[in-house]
């Protein structure tokens, strides 16, 4: 085997200007499919992060019908004391769950004295809160960030904190209805201004939940949704799995599903831009496939067609079909492994450059999003991977044809 | 028993629209260690039949026994084999692999062919630069050698496996006439050191008169059998 990489190496060499053309095809393919897995990958994670830490949570329960009509933000499907306690029962025996968070939604109509406008809000526990979605202090873009909210506080969005000219420290009433439809309005300061993100809930302000159950009249402790936070983002099925059995399984009285899991993929607009990142990705790996197809078939050819009285020559002398077809597979499969090794060390590099550099993007209304494109070593193994076995292939058949020359034929070839 | 023996050999071409018969009902035998010539005009048919001795090709009909195997009843796998265990090639255009260095191209049919442990294949070379003279070139490489020092090469190569028979298609046909004598006195040097059987095609007169053994072709029949210098079987 050594023999036959040191004459496929040779053979290579003998035509250095087309293997270096073919090796810099290949390293450009490596390079783009690892530059863009690596840069929409970093966009992806980050978006994904971000709405996870900041808002939704990994996994999301609710009362059965709650998510449907969540836009009228229903007071009527909130989880009772009594579902909440089971629910609560689950996610504490589930290794797999780091966190939750239970909350309110609701509508109020929020005044300054001044002029009134819509908001809405969403009521959480300040401490469960902020181990399930641990960025969405760093959202707040005006005020403390310690604690996050306090008894009486309220974070506002971003254009509301603008369209109504409240400022940190600002008091403010909160007039909203309750279930039977009754009118309670509370006073509440303004502890900071929250940066609005890309998606469901991504505007809205938060406050206290004991201040919401006050404000909506809920003697009960019951919730709107559960937001819940894994230990690890790929454990996402198998909990999201787990859930399903013992919560989804369970029946009201009518013997309908009392409760609704879903994970953050089904909360948010944004899955489906993952998920054409994810085909994006597919293409520019076939596009890749394609480069590397073409480019060694077409030079395993050429050197199959130059080489032929060589050929001939190596057949005559007794070396088996078999031998000769490994000869000029090894050439392809080197030069796959050529070009793989010198796309994966320019992409490494080119990754650290814009690391150092700094890759900054706006999305939407979010301004100056910091990059930080990286690269997995299972992303380069299946790279390298694809790279080396397309070449492998495409040097397949110029090698059969080399191997089932006739050898009288190919020593007579000129 | 001889190392080669033809029973009424044939063999046709068939084209699309024609049949070609480039040997016709050829009988002949030559024995172990012996120096034979092939002559004839071009299209006589001595590369045909040279191809057909070095197990390249199948006769169409007849017998064709060479080194006891029936070369006709091989398969494309087996005549490698038997290729690389008893037959030797020099070519016309020597036909060294240009990507090999002289010692490499002569360890080639080692490596690839009969796959000997490294030790005796670097002694068995140097044994066989040696013999040819061309120790002082072994690790230039096929471009940087004349055509006679090409063939030297090729001759070695040829021997190296201690195959028993060397075909030689008109070996020096692109050489000098100093540089064809000295190859024909090398391979006869070769017969007498290793006792390996040399048949050769040729229509050089020069490069006959050294043969011991003379088959004339003409029109793919054998037409004549002369005893050169030695005097051999027919």
């Amino acid at each position: 085997m050594l023999n036959i990489l040191k004459i496929a190496t040779r053979n290579l060499w003998r035509y250095k200007r087309r293997t270096l053309l073919t090796s810099i095809l290949i390293t450009l393919g490596v390079m783009s499919v690892l530059l863009f897995v690596s840069v929409s990958g970093s966009f992806k994670n980050m978006m994904v992060g971000q709405i996870t830490d900041s808002m939704l949570g990994h996994i999301q329960i609710h009362k059965k019908g709650y998510l449907s009509s969540l836009d009228s933000l229903p007071l009527d499907r909130n989880l009772s004391e009594k579902q909440m306690k089971k629910v609560r029962q689950v996610l504490e025996k589930d290794e797999n769950v780091e966190a939750f968070s239970p909350r309110i939604r609701l509508g109020a109509m929020f005044s300054n004295f001044a002029e009134t406008t819509n908001v809405r809000l969403v009521a959480v526990n300040p401490e469960l809160e902020m181990k399930t979605v641990p960025l969405l202090a760093n959202r707040i873009i005006k005020g403390k960030k310690d604690g996050l909210i306090g008894r009486g506080e309220i974070l506002i969005p971003e254009l509301v904190a603008r369209g109504m000219k409240v400022n940190i420290g600002d008091a403010i009433v909160l007039v909203a209805s309750n279930k039977d439809g009754s009118v309670n309005g509370q006073t509440f300061t303004v502890r900071g201004v929250l940066e609005g993100i890309v998606g469901p809930g991504g505007r809205d302000g938060v406050i206290h939940i004991q201040d919401a159950r006050e404000l909506l009249r809920i003697s009960s402790k019951e919730v709107g949704e559960v937001a819940i936070r894994l230990t690890k983002m790929n454990k996402l099925q198998n909990v999201y799995d787990s859930l399903q059995q013992q919560i989804g399984s369970i029946k009201n009285k009518k013997g309908k599903p009392a409760f609704e899991i879903h994970t953050w993929e089904k909360l948010s607009p944004f899955f489906n831009i993952a998920r054409m990142i994810d085909l994006m990705t597919l293409f520019i790996k076939v596009m890749l496939v394609a480069i590397v197809l073409v480019s060694i078939m077409n030079v395993m050819i050429m050197a199959v067609y130059e080489r032929i009285n060589e050929i001939g020559t190596i057949a005559a002398i007794g070396t088996k079909p078999g031998k000769i077809l490994s000869l000029f597979v090894t050439e392809g499969l080197l030069l796959g492994i050529l070009g793989s090794i010198t796309g994966i060390a320019l992409s490494l590099g080119a990754i650290a450059w814009m690391n150092a550099i700094g890759l900054s993007f706006d999305f939407g209304r979010q301004k100056g999003l910091l990059l930080a494109p990286s690269i997995g070593i299972s992303e380069i193994v299946m790279v390298a991977g694809i790279v080396i076995a397309i070449a492998v292939l495409g040097s397949l058949q110029p090698a059969i044809k080399a191997a089932r020359m006739d050898p009288i034929k190919a020593l007579r070839h000129v | 028993m001889y190392l080669v023996e033809s029973k009424k050999i044939t063999k046709i071409y068939q084209t699309e629209e024609v049949a070609i018969t480039a040997i016709e009902d050829v009988s002949f035998t030559i024995d172990k260690g012996s120096f034979v010539s092939f002559v004839g005009p071009s299209g006589s048919g001595k590369s045909t039949l040279l191809n057909m001795i070095g197990c390249l090709d199948p006769p169409s009909s007849g017998s064709l026994q060479v080194v006891g195997q029936d070369i006709g009843k091989m398969s494309r796998n087996q005549a490698a084999s038997f290729r690389g265990e008893n037959i030797g090639f020099v070519f016309q255009d020597f036909n060294l692999i240009p990507v090999l260095s002289v010692a490499e191209n002569v360890e080639y049919p080692l490596i690839m062919v009969q796959n000997w442990p490294a030790e005796k294949r670097k002694k068995r070379v140097a044994e066989m630069l040696e013999a040819v003279d061309i120790s002082d070139q072994a690790n230039k490489f096929p471009g940087q050698i004349s055509g006679g020092q090409k063939q030297r090469v090729a001759i070695a190569r040829a021997l190296v496996t201690n195959a028993p028979l060397v075909l030689a298609d008109e070996p020096t046909a692109n050489l000098d006439r100093k540089s064809a004598e000295r190859i024909v006195d090398l391979m006869k040097k070769m017969r007498d050191e290793f006792g390996t059987t040399f048949i050769f095609s040729t229509h050089d007169p020069r490069v006959v008169q050294h043969a011991e053994t003379i088959f004339t072709l003409e029109d793919g029949r054998l037409v004549s059998l002369e005893q050169g210098e030695g005097g051999n079987h027919a």
